[in-house]
């Protein structure tokens, strides 16, 4: 049967989310990486005393925090859901095997990934239990990785490839294993240069689906490059959206390259063509010289405002440079707009 | 509006197959079973030559590209994922998306796993039963694919009309309710089999399909039928005509009943009405299967028509054919295609009580939607233009039946506004103006164009005259900047209230700010480039948009000077005397400057084009219709790769006639004469007389390693006692164009008039470059065994410069005049000067040489008043003569 037929892990939660996704728009997390900079880590930070002796440098792996300094990233976790963020990215964006084997920490995939989703459930948990009436949800990573499944690296060969679709699937799923293992709400493909990279995410997933016997709502986020309004594989947004709509996704969105206000034209391209739920959670503005991302919280508040007003989105968050102060903005932002109504003839993913 | 029940499928780009879209093509010469040129390029490992086969498809039309590697002594899945990742790189070809092709499950799941985008599977069938035909089609849902699905199970191949619609009906009812399959994403091919085989039973083949179709379709509206259309003329292979008319007949009537996508020679498909008569009609007996002695008819005739056909338009072009007459106007306008406008436009005008209602029915519906797409950046500017000419060529013809009608009735049409346009007095530079001019036109302004050379007086009882609700004033060459400035202080002195409107690639915000703007503060407005002018043009007609778009524009002028007055001293210039101590000073004791081999003047009157070609430059030529990216790059780039090569295939296919049939007449005039540096001259002999040459130094304040440069540095001075030379040169491309331009302009066809301007340009610039290698390598001879490529040579690899008065190294165009004299470039190269030193014709460059080989170029720069007043005093000016020609470089305000 399609994995669509396939019952909901945890229906009850995925009731809550329907539900709360029909009365307003939620709110996602800012970055993760630039909080973790205000920490200012150095290398034994990221050793803790577990990996000490490991034979390669680990500072710069923060993923790998969230065995060996737990306590940050549950810190920065709580500091967004006090903002206001109604779902927490768990920090496994470069958890994938090919990713960590820049660490030769490929054996850890597994860990990373339980231990990035259970540290978020517990800071979830901790806040619904605070505050019954707003759910917290858990929206499990999955990242670009580092490789192209559609682009060669190597100018002078186009023909070639640093990877392939089943590479990517066997990396994904054991991600994929390991965020639902370790309590995920949601799994989310994120930060798409490479669209084949993220079919055999999916395909991954819908793999993982079918051994297990229940699936969990899927979130797909595409990310435009450049003012070009493509990806860097070179689709244009409503070629990604036809390309991935095959999972049937509780939501499509963009994130990361762009801020806001140049990100705004993909999203009302998005808002057009989905079927299912928009999110969109850009960087604060665009790099300046010295690579900062310098937008205000309230000036990123005030261009997501204007999404919500138009009726673009359904989920909002923070990319590159955003932190609580800007999602404590943005979630004031959309307070009280309506969300973007889906379309009619839709039977969404639930 | 959301995503509709259609198939959407996606290469870079998307492509949704609904119920209003046209026949699908699907490219089939992809398909080593189907070509076997394909077939012999992927056995020998040309891979690149089979990517351009599959380019060619996508040019001429092909909207998915079918692939199939099945052929027994390849590895068809590695041959499959190697030239699917190597089309995956090439963005126009990867904008269309891809059907994997194969009757080997094993073959179609390596090529899914190649497809970014949304791909379809060909083919799966009952053939082996209903476990392995979900299994596949479970594993496509997974790979997010569509499928074709044949009319194939356990018993065989369907052939009647009942077979079909049975396997089809059984299929599609597996594949929606046992696994969820969107029908959407269903495509039957229910086996197109061949006619005029000689075999009875083959005779209802086409129409069997025809029929089953027609039921398909009705059955599952959601679904799609398609099929490989080559299969249908087997028969005939051999004789193109006659096949290509088999498909054609038969697609006029399969897409009639409901065949919405088909496998097809994309360019390879002649035009139903354009098919010889009595041939159709054979044909057509045939597919339709109308009597029994079809294909003995046929037969009969086919032999005539043996010498393989060379239509090239595809079955996209016959099915737009067959839309209403209003949309295909609608096509012909957003398409650029003029060849049907004639007949269309009188079969509208034939349709409406007024002659007018064409115009401002269909016509200008059609240019809207030019227009939107324009505006929304999916339309480049050289279809505007194309679109342009079609919509011109609908116009004359119906001109002579509104002339009637208003004699009659009075009636006249309505323009959104009417400019009066005119590139400057002394300046001839008109490609950008005229491409302006086409696109106000699109968007229904009438565009009085005065042409080049236009006075302001001129341009102001034009004005007057025509009741322009705005004037645009365009130049090139610096300068028209004055002369805009003076154009802006008639129309106030005049008492004018009119916008003017500021362009042309010499012109700026702050040019506009600074000098023209206060001298007619009503309304004037710089215009950045033609894809701007729509915007301001409309603006400045609104009532409701006008006072704001001005106050706005306004606003931003005065903070342009604002900024201006405030910009400080941040950089400094040096004194002249500074300046001069920092020149760069060469060692004159140990070099020889090489002796020309032929002094004096050598004029070279015909130069054949064909020399050129090898040599031209093709940015500049994208960079003049606004699409902006390096030659070659440009012609792949994402964004303007396809229209960045559709234009250069006009161009080249003009440039072939203008070399073929002798256009343009290319001259050359070349002299060298005996030069000494006297301060920041250059004193030359010529005919025992001495004549100089006038230069500017930059005064930028400079470290003490990098020189304060004047070009005068680069000869040797008279205290050296060294005798050196310079070499001076005027070119043009341009001679005998007039009559061409002429005859496109008769023709409505500003796109081909713009394109020849452009590529006069460049053979022009060409025509430099290769007089300059002459020079170097025969003519001074100091380079003789120089060998440097096209690229080196755009990259400017050589010995030696060929700066040109005006252009930044020497910014005084009045320099011109000694040049031209010394040269009697009029009469030796046939090139004028203006009275504001542009050259006519505008193809045209002149310049001088420089050969020291630390010779280079640079940027002059801002000017002292001092400096500018020892160059008056050295070219015999008064102060504010100097100042006017080198307003552009002045560094003070002058009084």
């Amino acid at each position: 049967m399609s994995h669509n037929a396939l019952p909901w892990s945890n229906p009850a939660r995925v009731q809550m989310l329907t539900n709360a996704l029909a009365r307003r728009i939620l709110v996602i997390d800012g970055a993760m990486g630039t909080m973790v900079q205000g920490y200012r880590l150095e290398e034994a930070d990221y050793r803790g005393g577990r990996f000490a002796t490991h034979g390669h440098d680990l500072k710069g792996n923060n993923d790998l925090l969230s065995l060996t300094r737990p306590d940050v990233i549950a810190e920065i976790h709580r500091a967004y859901l006090d903002a206001g963020a109604d779902l927490l990215e768990t920090n496994t964006f470069n958890s994938t095997a090919i990713s960590q084997a820049d660490y030769r920490l490929e054996s850890l995939v597994g860990e990373l990934n339980r231990e990035g989703a259970r540290l978020a459930r517990a800071c979830c948990d901790a806040a619904e239990a605070a505050t019954p009436d707003k759910p917290r949800f858990v929206i499990g990573v999955l990242g670009p990785t580092s490789r192209t499944a559609s682009i060669s690296p190597n100018v002078n060969d186009p023909g070639f490839r640093n990877t392939s679709f089943d590479e990517l699937r066997i990396n994904y799923r054991e991600a994929a294993e390991g965020l639902i293992d370790g309590g995920a709400d949601i799994l989310m493909v994120e930060t798409i240069f490479d669209t084949l990279n993220a079919k055999a995410a999916l395909f991954a997933i819908d793999e993982v689906f079918r051994a297990r016997g229940s699936r969990l709502p899927v979130m797909i986020s595409g990310t435009i490059t450049d003012r070009s309004g493509r990806t860097l594989s070179g689709q244009t947004t409503e070629a990604f959206y036809i390309s991935i709509a095959h999972a049937r996704p509780l939501a499509v969105g963009l994130n990361c390259a762009l801020g806001a206000k140049e990100l705004r034209e993909y999203v009302d391209t998005l808002a057009r063509v989905a079927n299912c739920h928009v999110s969109a959670h850009p960087n604060a503005g665009l790099p300046n010289a010295f690579a900062e991302y310098d937008e205000t919280p309230a000036e990123m508040a005030a261009l997501i405002g204007e999404f919500a007003r138009s009726g673009l989105v359904n989920l909002v968050g923070g990319c590159c440079g955003t932190t609580p102060a800007h999602i404590a903005a943005i979630a004031a932002a959309v307070d009280g707009v309506a969300p973007r109504a889906l379309p009619q003839d839709h039977a969404v993913a639930a | 509006m959301p995503i509709r029940r259609a198939l959407h499928l996606s290469g870079l780009e998307p492509l949704v197959i609904d119920s209003d879209a046209l026949f699908v093509n699907v490219g089939e010469r992809t398909n080593v079973t189907g070509s076997a040129q394909f077939k012999k390029l992927i056995k020998e490992d040309r891979y690149d030559e089979a990517v351009e086969v599959a380019r060619q498809q996508v040019a001429n039309g092909a909207q998915i590209l079918d692939v199939n590697m099945d052929e027994g002594l390849l590895d068809a899945e590695a041959a499959m994922v190697r030239f699917l990742n190597l089309i995956a790189s090439e963005p126009d070809i990867a904008r269309i998306p891809v059907m994997v092709d194969s009757s080997k499950w094993s073959v179609i799941e390596a090529g899914l796993q190649c497809l970014q985008g949304k791909g379809v599977v060909n083919s799966i069938s009952l053939k082996e039963g209903e476990e392995p035909f979900l299994e596949q089609a479970r594993k496509i849902l997974q790979y997010g694919a569509a499928t074709v699905v044949m009319a194939f199970d356990e018993k065989g191949q369907a052939d009647s009309i009942a077979r079909r619609l049975e396997i089809c009906e059984r299929s599609y009812r597996l594949l929606t309710e046992k696994i969820g399959f969107p029908p959407e994403d269903i495509i039957f091919d229910s086996n197109i089999f061949p006619v005029a085989t000689g075999i009875d039973e083959h005779a209802d083949n086409a129409v069997n399909f025809i029929e089953a179709a027609r039921e398909l379709r009705r059955r599952y509206p959601h679904s799609h039928v398609s099929g490989g259309v080559s299969n249908v003329s087997f028969s005939f292979r051999g004789n193109n005509t006659v096949r290509e008319a088999i498909h054609c007949v038969f697609l006029y009537h399969a897409i009639k009943a409901g065949m919405n996508m088909g496998i097809v020679n994309a360019g390879g498909m002649p035009i139903y009405d354009d098919l010889d008569a009595d041939l159709r009609e054979r044909v057509e007996d045939v597919v339709l299967n109308r009597r029994a002695d079809a294909t003995e008819r046929l037969m009969e005739i086919a032999e005539r028509f043996k010498k393989g056909s060379k239509e090239k338009d595809s079955g996209a072009v016959l099915a737009w054919r067959e839309l209403p007459v209003r949309k295909r106007l609608e096509h012909a306008l957003v398409h650029g295609i003029d060849q049907f406008v004639i007949e269309d436009t009188e079969e509208v005008r034939q349709s409406v009580t007024r002659t007018l209602d064409v115009i401002e029915g269909p016509l200008m519906d059609g240019m809207n939607v030019v227009g939107d797409l324009f505006g929304a950046g999916k339309m480049f500017l050289p279809q505007v233009v194309k679109s342009a000419r079609v919509m011109k060529k609908a116009v004359a013809w119906l001109l002579p039946f509104m002339e009637e009608e208003k004699k009659r009735s009075g009636d006249v049409s309505r323009s959104n506004g009417k400019i009066v346009m005119a590139t400057v007095k002394g300046d001839v530079h008109d490609i950008g103006k005229n491409i302006v001019g086409v696109v106000l036109a699109c968007n229904n302004f009438e565009v009085i164009d005065l042409g080049v050379m236009v006075p302001a007086q001129k341009i102001l009882d034009a004005a007057i005259a025509e009741k322009a609700d705005m004037i645009g004033v365009s130049g090139l060459i610096t300068p028209s900047l004055e002369e805009m400035a003076h154009v802006a202080k008639e129309m106030a002195r005049q008492d004018f209230h009119i916008p003017l409107l500021i362009g042309g690639a010499t012109t700026s915000r702050a040019h506009t700010a600074l000098k023209i703007e206060p001298n007619y503060p009503s309304a004037c407005v710089w215009v950045k480039d033609a894809s701007r002018a729509v915007g301001v043009a409309q603006s400045l007609v609104s009532k409701e948009l006008v006072d704001d778009f001005l106050a706005k524009v306004r606003a931003d002028y005065s903070e342009v000077r604002e900024r201006h007055r405030n910009r400080g001293s941040g950089k400094r210039l040096v004194s002249l005397e500074a300046a001069r101590a920092n020149a760069s000073r060469l060692d004159w004791s140990n070099y020889t400057p090489p002796t020309p081999r032929k002094p004096g003047i050598s004029v070279f009157d015909d130069i054949p084009l064909a020399e050129l070609l090898p040599v031209i430059d093709w940015t500049p030529f994208f960079q003049a219709w606004e699409l902006h990216g390096h030659y070659p790059a440009i012609l792949t780039d994402p964004v303007v790769g396809a229209q960045a090569s559709e234009l250069f295939g006009d161009a080249k296919a003009i440039l072939e006639r203008v070399v073929a049939e002798r256009w343009l007449k290319a001259k050359a005039v070349v002299g060298f004469w005996p030069a000494t540096r006297i301060g920041d001259d250059i004193e030359i002999q010529h005919q025992g007389e001495a004549i100089r040459l006038h230069h500017l130094r930059q005064q930028a304040d400079k470290p003490v390693e990098r020189p304060n440069l004047c070009l005068a540095d680069f000869i040797a001075p008279r205290e050296s006692g060294v005798t050196d030379w310079i070499g001076g040169f005027a070119v043009t491309a341009g001679l005998g164009i007039e009559p061409h331009l002429e005859r496109f302009r008769q023709d409505n066809d500003d796109y081909s008039a713009i394109i020849l301007k452009a590529l006069a340009d460049r053979l022009a610039e060409a025509l430099a470059e290769y007089m300059h290698r002459k020079v170097r390598t025969e003519l001074w001879g100091y380079a003789a065994g120089e060998t440097l490529d096209n690229e080196a040579l755009i990259a400017e690899a050589y010995r030696g410069i060929r700066p040109a008065p005006g252009y930044p190294a020497c910014v005084d165009h009045t320099e011109k005049a000694t040049l031209f004299r010394i040269l009697e470039a009029t009469r030796n190269a046939g090139v004028e000067l203006t009275e504001g030193f542009a050259m006519y014709p505008a193809a045209a460059v002149s310049g001088w040489y420089f050969s020291h080989p630390v010779s280079q170029y640079f940027v002059t720069g801002r000017l002292s008043r001092e400096q500018v007043a020892d160059y008056a005093k050295r070219k015999g000016w008064e102060l504010q003569e100097a100042e006017r020609w080198l307003a552009p470089n002045l560094d003070y305000d002058p009084e």
